[in-house]
């Protein structure tokens, strides 16, 4: 079972990571305006999963990618790699670890250079992060290409040649070329025609076997989710809402805004029809978060308590972990 | 074996496709400029011109410094196709030599500005923060001047002479590439591919100078042309003032202001020089005007 391969140390461990953007600078009458895109978080990745984190857009799940990585510098909070800290870590020895940690990301249009070849980037690739003496780059770039499922050919082209698909092929095989530990995987499949996003899914899943890697799954698409990670992270506003195995997440699910979530996903089965709980208004802006906890203002359980005092996330069932004070009572 | 066998015929095949892929690029190249006349025009008046510059010892019939003073001021003629000027000297042989001090000008003098300029706008760009707030305001500065205000400047401080021009017409470029150079940076070094680059670990130079760079080339090469017909008049305008080419060097612009002492008596002393430097200026509008059309997609109609 898998269960028992999840005990291990975890790979990546993230506490109170914070990703603020200041919007403007503080003037005289004018109060400083932040959005705290990412405000706090903390989870664990252990080796061999895939933890997806989803949420609608807005919510910080592609900003968690970017600070993990460090594209944009986090506001605060720690990121633990194997141990060592990433956060703390210069930008020499950040260039040297980076190749353990890949990223994929959603725009295959925007993720390739258009003015080199394959060849150049999978070669670039392994030239930066010293893989492999250069001899012998050569057929580790034609397997690569196998690995992914590109004809050897396909090297000498640029990318406008190619369809989203096979980019989005080719954006795998530059982050494979480097022998990732992790690869988040920044809504990798969004931008893809269904049955495309089905055949990049089963690859990353066949790939995830073959070189033991660790996926971190940002998407907003919630079949999606369900059919590739082995647990599940909800966000709201930057904050952790829902955390939990997959299956328990979408058969129990715990807070009331993951239960609205799940609620939207459409059945084809009628006799499986739940009822639809529709949220009212919108996502309340980032640069003033709602006090107490964020999601009370559309949240059809708030009570006094919701408004007042922030609910911090507890292990509410076993390896199920909610923040919200009622999760217990709203079951059902 | 049998993978290594596939291996074998697979780089046979690869080079075909990368020879394949090359050639085919350039062609929609050519024929977005081919399409549009007057840029051909405008790249066959630049290649004449180069060309010039190469054969002048061939085709001069005369030595352009030679002074002839029974010959002085004759019209054009069999013998001196573009007539003699004041000192006897044969003006054809004069301006196919001088074809050689003003293209030189005006190549060198924007060689020197955007490779200025283009460092400043990619570090000012790519770094941003207070790096480029200082660059910014510093082209700033140098943009309030009016270009040719700011070379007299450098020129009365070095001393007139044709480097200096080189110089000074470069040093007013400086702030046209950075601002272009900084603007597409920006817009560039946010698109994902760059992240990608960075996940990889790559270093600030790599990003920049192989990942940056030859996605802004595009823009860079329209202000050159454009760029360079204006040098090329600037650095005629300052030697015609005297402030550049010395007599006897035959720089067209030096000529024109020596024919305008003759400009009723012996009008093509001035005539000939005068076109030569404005058919080069339309050809690399032209030129510009077309490369633009055909390497920025964006403004196509």
């Amino acid at each position: 079972m898998k269960t028992t391969e999840i005990e291990k140390q975890p790979i990546l461990q993230v506490s109170g990571l914070k990703q603020h953007f200041v919007l403007k600078k503080e003037v005289i009458f004018q109060s400083k305006q932040v959005v705290k895109a990412v405000d706090g978080i903390s989870f664990d990745l252990f080796p061999g999963e895939t933890l997806s984190i989803v949420g609608e857009s807005g919510c910080g799940k592609s900003t968690t990618g970017r600070s993990i990585l460090r594209l944009d510098e986090p506001t605060e909070g720690n990121v633990l790699f194997k141990g060592q800290s990433l956060t703390k870590m210069n930008k020499r020895e950040l260039r040297n670890i980076r190749g353990d940690i890949q990223v994929i990301f959603q725009d295959p249009y925007a993720s390739l250079n258009p003015r080199r070849t394959i060849r150049q980037m999978l070669e670039e690739a392994m030239a930066i992060q010293k893989v492999l003496p250069p001899n012998q780059r050569e057929s580790r770039m034609l397997e690569l290409m196998k690995h992914v499922g590109l004809r050897p050919e396909y090297l000498e082209r640029y990318p406008h040649e190619f369809s989203g698909g096979q980019r989005q092929r080719i954006g795998i095989a530059r982050a494979l070329a480097v022998n990732p530990k992790i690869i988040i995987c920044d809504e990798a499949v969004s931008a893809l025609d269904v049955s495309i996003q089905a055949q990049i899914l089963n690859l990353l899943k066949k790939l995830q076997k073959d070189f033991d890697l660790t996926f971190l799954f940002i998407s907003h698409d919630l079949s999606v989710v369900r059919h590739i990670s082995d647990r599940v992270m909800v966000m709201y506003l930057g904050k952790i809402v829902e955390l939990s195995d997959t299956a328990s997440l979408f058969k129990n699910p715990l807070h009331p805004y993951t239960k609205a979530l799940l609620s939207a996903i459409p059945v084809t089965d009628q006799t499986q029809r739940k009822e639809r709980i529709i949220l009212k208004g919108d996502v309340p802006s980032p640069i003033n978060p709602p006090a107490g906890c964020r999601f009370h203002t559309r949240c059809p359980f708030a009570t006094d308590l919701c408004q007042s005092e922030e609910p911090i996330l507890r292990e509410s069932q076993n390896q199920h972990f909610v923040a919200c004070h009622y999760a217990e009572n709203l079951s059902s | 074996m049998t993978v290594n066998a596939s291996l074998v015929v697979d780089t046979a095949e690869l080079l075909l496709a990368r020879r394949q892929v090359r050639s085919e690029k350039r062609k929609a190249f050519f024929s977005a400029i081919g399409q549009n006349k007057a840029a051909v025009v405008g790249g066959i008046i630049i290649l004449l011109y180069i060309s010039m510059t190469f054969l002048a010892p061939i085709l001069a019939p005369y030595d352009p410094y030679e002074i002839n003073l029974k010959d002085k001021l004759q019209s054009p003629s069999g013998d001196h196709w573009m007539g003699t000027d004041d000192k006897g000297r044969d003006i054809l042989s004069r301006i196919l030599y001088g074809s050689r001090l003003s293209l030189g000008v005006g190549f060198s003098s924007v060689f020197f500005g955007a490779s200025i300029g283009i460092i400043l706008g990619l570090v000012a760009g790519y770094y941003g923060k207070w790096i480029d707030t200082i660059i910014s305001r510093c082209l700033d500065v140098m943009l309030a001047f009016p270009g040719i205000l700011l070379a007299l400047a450098i020129i009365s401080a070095l001393g007139p002479s044709l480097i200096n021009v080189t110089v000074a017409v470069g040093v007013f470029s400086i702030p046209l590439f950075a601002r272009i150079v900084r603007g597409s940076t920006m817009e560039v070094k946010q698109l994902e591919y760059i992240d990608a680059i960075r996940t990889l670990g790559a270093n600030d130079f790599i990003i920049i100078f192989r990942h940056i760079f030859p996605n802004i080339l595009s823009p860079i090469i329209v202000q050159g042309t454009m760029r360079l017909a204006t040098a090329i008049l600037s650095a005629a305008g300052l030697s015609f003032l005297g402030l550049g080419a010395q007599p006897p060097s035959p720089e067209w612009g030096a000529m024109l202001s020596s024919g305008r002492d003759f400009i009723f008596s012996a009008p093509y002393m001035a005539i000939f020089p005068g076109l030569m430097i404005s058919v080069l200026v339309l050809g690399f509008n032209l030129f510009g005007d077309g490369l633009r059309d055909a390497l920025d997609p964006r403004m196509k109609k």
